[in-house]
């Protein structure tokens, strides 16, 4: 069986090109990158991209879905949905459920879930710390066996240096990646807000910045301590970026994500109370957020997530402080990230080098490319058509995005997973 | 029935924040009418008569909850109080739902303390009758920062144009916050004086000056508001210790002697005497205003609810014409 792409506007993170094209597919992987004009090969099916953007499927670390314990928020059926709706081909699941994915058991157990019910590549992070309590380390070894492709104890920060220091060390000798939150967590308790003159305006309890720093400082110590592969899930403020360049060119292992919203929101987004803005870390002033953005371009910050995080109604329509931390953005996380493009502050091919490919080679996952040999997880979208936002049309089983309403510019035509079409507007 | 107001477009008063300089004077100028009113020994008027008020304080308070049901029975409306935090949180119903099941017995006028920031503005977003604002978290309190504006304005003569100085615990104060942004657009200068554990250096983005030296800070100042020392909000760890605080930030007469000689003295009340303020100043009758402030927020707060009341009763003419 064999599929063959023509005229696209092919996006190849790899080689830094966006030209156009075409691609030719055989048995769910790529055979061959053509350019436009090389001879078309014959093909069992032909699509015809007019022009419309074809780019490696999108490798999104950092999702939650809500299964065990919280299948009304998300399942797998519902994410894989969303997922293969945002051009989204492989998903990596957090491990902050209820319980946590902390034994080979649960992990087998979402694994067989996933399988059943998603239409696009799913792995699984396992927590790093039994219970994410930071106190001692789950069975790395058996997680690994049983397909854990990172450790992470999600947004809770092993504030014991020692248990830390112990979990890289171990994880080291497997060969595991440890994705860690980096954040002071005594200074960031309880806050909802990044202090600074909207905070204060807001009365909102608030963190400074620096905790980013401070934790980020910590683990690049235990690094070099170590030795272990780390990954930082969310960079988000302009403090926190020399520390992790300097890490980085001083050969630490060391890679580091940000968070969709963090490229494309700011802190007075929030505006009067607004809970769907509340996320975790807190939005940061429009000057961190266009460092961030700029990391990016820079190839300082590898990798986009959208920390996809479903919320229920009720645990949102509360008074500020109460309500919980987190937003949808697996449907989003293409449209919001063509922002920064139709802003010119990222190329195409940068944005997909953040959002496909550098998460497949941080995971050591196939996907991610456009070049013959690898899966054909291809996102076709039209980068330019406009449309609004409406959160009630969204596939995930919670609607809790901040981009409720909003204008967007671009959104994908069809998704296809090893060659299959998931997904088709 | 009385006339729609001139200026006062509102339909809650959620803080001072959304409030024009004009609609803040509307206010004050209807509150001095309503101090004479308060003063005479028949003290009833009709202007919220057949409308009924509910006090919702999620936080304790004597004197707020006091003082709006007072101002609400003296313009002849049916107030009733409702101890929250005895009730239905304790329950886990969520605020939300309480605000429902309130709205559903029809009230017309809602008075909200609550401990988190923004929360009476999402409870006013869920409810059709006029919000007041009682002091939510570390955001506003409107009624307090009229009231003081009210008083400064009959102690001085004007209300613009004046140094004053807010001393004290403006980290967890939203009193402080109310006022700074209301004294601010009326145009007046003004100091933060605090430790900087409880004076955040972002004040200054809103056109403060900080001090950290209370000698320094009053001179010249026509007005000192002073501050409760928040003991139930501190985590601990802002202060060294009560004595210390009391002779750096303390409010006495060697201190006091910096300001202009007919400086007032401001306090929101309850006062820590001996804490944040030696005894002697507030109870000096002629520097001390810290009774008045308490007669001024009748009136402010009649004044408000009658702005209200009327804004909501054209809104209401108005869906069934």
């Amino acid at each position: 069986m064999t599929l063959l792409f023509t005229n696209a506007r092919l996006i190849n993170p790899d080689a830094g090109t966006d030209a156009l094209g075409h691609l030719l597919v055989q048995d769910g992987a790529i055979v061959s990158v053509l350019d436009e004009k090389d001879a078309l090969p014959s093909a069992d099916r032909v699509i015809d991209c007019g022009g419309k953007c074809l780019a490696p499927g999108i490798v999104d670390i950092g999702v939650k879905v809500c299964e065990p314990g919280e299948r009304h928020k998300e399942s797998y059926k519902s994410a894989g949905l969303a997922a293969a709706a945002g051009g989204v081909t492989t998903i990596v699941t957090r491990p902050d459920t209820l319980p946590a994915i902390d034994t080979p058991e649960t992990l087998e157990f979402v694994t067989r879930r996933a399988q059943a019910d998603a239409p696009i590549n799913v792995v699984s992070m396992a927590a790093l710390t039994k219970g994410r309590e930071g106190r001692e380390m789950v069975e790395i070894g058996f997680m690994l066996d049983a397909g854990a492709v990172a450790f992470s104890d999600c947004d809770k920060v092993v504030q014991n240096a020692k248990v830390f220091s112990r979990a890289l060390t171990y994880a080291k000798s497997c060969g595991a990646l440890v994705i860690a939150h980096p954040q002071e967590p005594v200074l960031s308790a309880g806050a909802a807000a990044t202090s600074g003159k909207f905070a204060t305006l807001r009365g909102l309890p608030a963190v400074s910045p620096m905790a980013e720093r401070m934790g980020l400082d910590r683990d690049i110590a235990l690094l070099e301590m170590t030795g272990a592969k780390y990954h930082a899930d969310q960079i988000t403020t302009a403090r926190a970026l020399p520390a992790l360049e300097r890490a980085k060119k001083n050969g630490l292992d060391i890679t580091a994500g940000t968070s969709i919203h963090h490229l494309t929101l700011n802190e007075l987004d929030v505006a009067d109370y607004r809970t769907f803005f509340k996320v975790k870390p807190p939005l940061r002033s429009e000057e961190d957020r266009l460092a961030v953005v700029d990391a990016v371009r820079r190839g300082v910050i590898d990798i986009i997530s959208s920390m996809h995080t479903p919320q229920d109604e009720e645990s949102k329509r509360l008074p500020f402080e109460e309500a919980a931390s987190g937003a949808v953005a697996l449907e989003t996380l293409l449209p919001a990230a063509l922002r920064l493009y139709h802003a010119d502050l990222l190329d195409l091919p940068t944005l997909f080098r953040a959002m496909s490919l550098n998460p497949a080679k941080r995971l050591g996952l196939s996907g991610g490319r456009l070049e013959a040999g690898a899966p054909a997880d291809l996102v076709l979208f039209d980068v330019d058509v406009p449309f609004v936002l409406d959160r009630f049309k969204l596939r995930s089983k919670s609607q809790n995005t901040p981009y409720d309403t909003q204008r967007m510019q671009g959104r994908v035509l069809a998704t296809f997973v090893a060659g299959e079409c998931v997904f088709e507007r | 029935m009385s006339d729609a107001p001139t200026y006062f477009r509102q339909n809650h008063l959620l803080g001072i924040e959304p409030l024009h300089p004009l609609e803040i004077t509307e206010i004050l100028d209807l509150a001095d009418s309503y101090v004479e009113l308060n003063r005479q020994t028949q003290k009833h008027a009709d202007a919220l008569a057949g409308l009924t008020q509910i006090n919702m304080f999620f936080e304790n308070s004597t004197r707020t909850q006091a003082s709006f049901e007072l101002a609400g029975k003296r313009l002849g409306a049916d107030v009733m109080n409702m101890a929250m935090q005895a009730s239905s949180i304790k329950k886990g119903e969520t605020l939300i739902d309480t605000a429902m099941t309130l709205n559903a017995m029809h009230p017309d006028l809602l008075v909200v303390r609550h401990p988190h920031s923004g929360a009476v503005d999402l409870l006013s977003q869920k409810v059709n009758c006029a919000v007041l604002n009682a002091g939510d978290g570390k955001h506003e309190h409107p009624t307090q920062a009229l009231l003081d504006a009210l008083t400064i304005r009959r102690a001085k003569g004007r209300l613009h144009r004046l140094n004053i100085a807010i001393c004290g615990d403006i980290a967890h104060s939203r009193v402080a916050r109310s006022n700074l942004i209301l004294l601010g657009k009326m145009e007046n200068r003004i100091r933060l004086i605090g430790p900087p554990t409880l004076v955040p250096g972002h004040f200054a983005e809103f056109g403060a000056e900080i001090y950290d030296d209370m000698h320094e800070g009053l001179k010249d100042v026509d007005v000192v508001m002073m501050l409760r020392l928040q003991k139930e909000r501190m985590d601990g760890g802002f202060i060294p210790s009560e004595r210390e605080y009391y002779h750096r930030f303390g409010l006495d007469a060697d201190k006091l002697a910096q300001a202009k000689p007919d400086a007032i003295v401001m306090h929101p009340g309850p006062m820590n005497r001996g804490v944040e303020i030696d005894g002697t100043i507030a109870d000096d009758i002629n520097r001390s205003v810290i009774q008045e402030q308490v007669e001024m927020g009748v009136a402010v707060r009649m004044a408000a609810m009658d702005l209200l009341a009327r804004n909501l009763r054209s809104r209401r003419q108005g869906e069934a014409a």
